[in-house]
């Protein structure tokens, strides 16, 4: 849609644009001051490059944009910059180009795609991710890709395809560059850019609670040994004693803790089974009902009733206490009495 | 049409507010189907809180003949009548218990199954 509208209308694209941009522009010079602060020269330029190079200034090497600036600064002014800052809008009218044109309807996407990152920035940026395999693996997986792509595009080598290196700035990607950018390639480089300098952010969308996998070891014929359930309880902000009654509520058995806090479980278990008792665990006691967050808290309210308070929305649920239900008399012996 | 006023007329709000407070008790009563280790390979499957309307034995005998295998009532001082089954048959009785033709036809919602 907003690359449709500059094309039939100029003016009123501006003026539709104005207030989002400077909306932006506001958070992010928020967020880049407190995660880079050489990313604040960067951000002195912006009045004078339009918002695509913004965006790369904001997150490749700041130096880089920093020289790039005053470069492309006359070449390149088009209604997009006017979003930029209001004040210097008048300026920019006078030397439109044609190109501006063109400029504009790439700039405007580049701009709507840095909105949405420092949104997400902003919102993150509270918690403490811890930075999970998941993500670099990603960003592997990304790196390579592009890789693959330059690979294919330094063969091609004709004016048609959009080569050059991201991470230099050179070919498509030069900062005077007036030719529009593929939307493939701004994604890519858009995805490429995150998973590099924000590893947590890039994994946001299909963000896995991880767990370490239970160690499960054999104590002789009839016992099974939970070797990492401090970890496990620990990564899950639970009690020990909480997530034992638990397991063996569930799996009808009982146990003890040995000498160096490990569980011994009566029975033969194997991972998977345990994995899948944790699994029930962890949807019922440890995330929110409400935004999926496993970063929540039990605690014991009023009423002797277990409440989970998340940390990232605020919603409060109770649950159920731990019940270990009816138990069908094994062996031979009874147990005390009737 | 005659058959929607009565309907109609059946509707007592105190009645009915009684009878809801019922409700809400039976529905926070799941029926619980837990499995449990016994020696070597062998294990028991318990079902615990089938609602008293129907009746154990009856049961009892049809699930031993459904799923060929063996299976008492046990009466216990809290959990009330409890059918121990031999054997892991977690997933036929939720499906003979769900099941609206060959079995109880119960709501799905109210079936716990513990376990591994």
């Amino acid at each position: 849609m907003s690359a449709e509208e500059p094309t039939k209308r100029t003016s009123r694209k501006s003026v539709a644009f104005t207030e989002e941009q400077i909306v932006v522009d506001a958070d992010g010079s928020v967020t880049m001051v407190a995660s880079n602060n050489d990313e604040t020269t960067a951000m002195s330029h912006t009045p004078r490059t339009p918002p695509l190079s913004e965006a790369l200034g904001a997150f490749t090497d700041a130096p880089a944009a920093a020289d790039a600036a005053p470069v492309d600064a006359p070449l390149t002014e088009d209604a997009g910059d006017g979003l930029d800052l209001s004040l210097l809008k008048k300026k920019k009218k006078k030397v439109k180009t044609e190109a501006a044109a063109e400029d504009g309807d790439e700039a405007a996407p580049a701009g709507g795609d840095e909105g949405v990152d420092l949104t997400m920035k902003k919102k993150k940026k509270k918690k403490v991710v811890k930075e999970d395999e998941f993500a670099k693996k990603l960003e592997a997986l990304k790196l390579e890709g592009k890789d693959d792509e330059e690979a294919a595009a330094a063969a091609a080598a004709d004016s048609d395809v959009q080569e050059g290196d991201m991470e230099k700035g050179t070919g498509i990607w030069q900062h005077d560059e007036t030719k529009t950018i593929n939307y493939d390639l701004l994604t890519e480089r858009f995805f490429a850019l995150l998973s590099q300098k924000n590893p947590d952010h890039a994994s946001s969308g299909t963000r896995s609670y991880k767990i370490p996998p239970p160690q499960c070891l054999r104590e002789g014929n009839k016992k099974t040994i939970f070797a990492n359930l401090p970890e496990i309880c620990k990564r899950m902000k639970r009690a020990d004693e909480h997530v034992t009654a638990y397991l063996f509520a569930e799996l009808g058995t009982n146990g003890s803790v040995d000498g160096s806090r490990r569980l011994v479980i009566k029975g033969r278990f194997q991972q998977k089974q345990i994995e899948n008792v944790l699994r029930t665990y962890i949807i019922e006691y440890v995330t929110c009902k409400t935004c999926r967050s496993p970063n929540t808290e039990l605690s014991k309210g009023e009423n002797r009733l277990y409440f989970i308070t998340c940390n990232s929305c605020g919603s409060r649920r109770s649950v159920q206490a731990i019940k270990t239900g009816f138990s069908a008399q094994v062996g031979k012996r009874r147990k005390n009495k009737v | 049409m005659s058959t929607q006023i009565e309907n109609l007329k059946s509707y007592d709000p105190f009645a009915e507010a009684d009878d809801d407070s019922g409700q809400t008790k039976q529905t926070q009563e799941y029926i619980h189907i837990r499995i449990q280790q016994r020696n070597g390979r062998k294990t028991l499957t318990t079902v615990q809180g089938i609602p008293s309307k129907f009746d154990h034995k009856k049961i009892l005998k049809a699930i031993k003949k459904e799923f060929a295998c063996n299976g008492t009532i046990i009466s216990d001082s809290e959990m009330g009548e409890v059918i121990q089954l031999q054997g892991d048959q977690r997933s036929k009785i939720r499906e003979f218990l769900t099941d609206s033709e060959g079995g109880l036809g119960l709501d799905e919602k109210t079936i716990k199954v513990h376990g591994f």
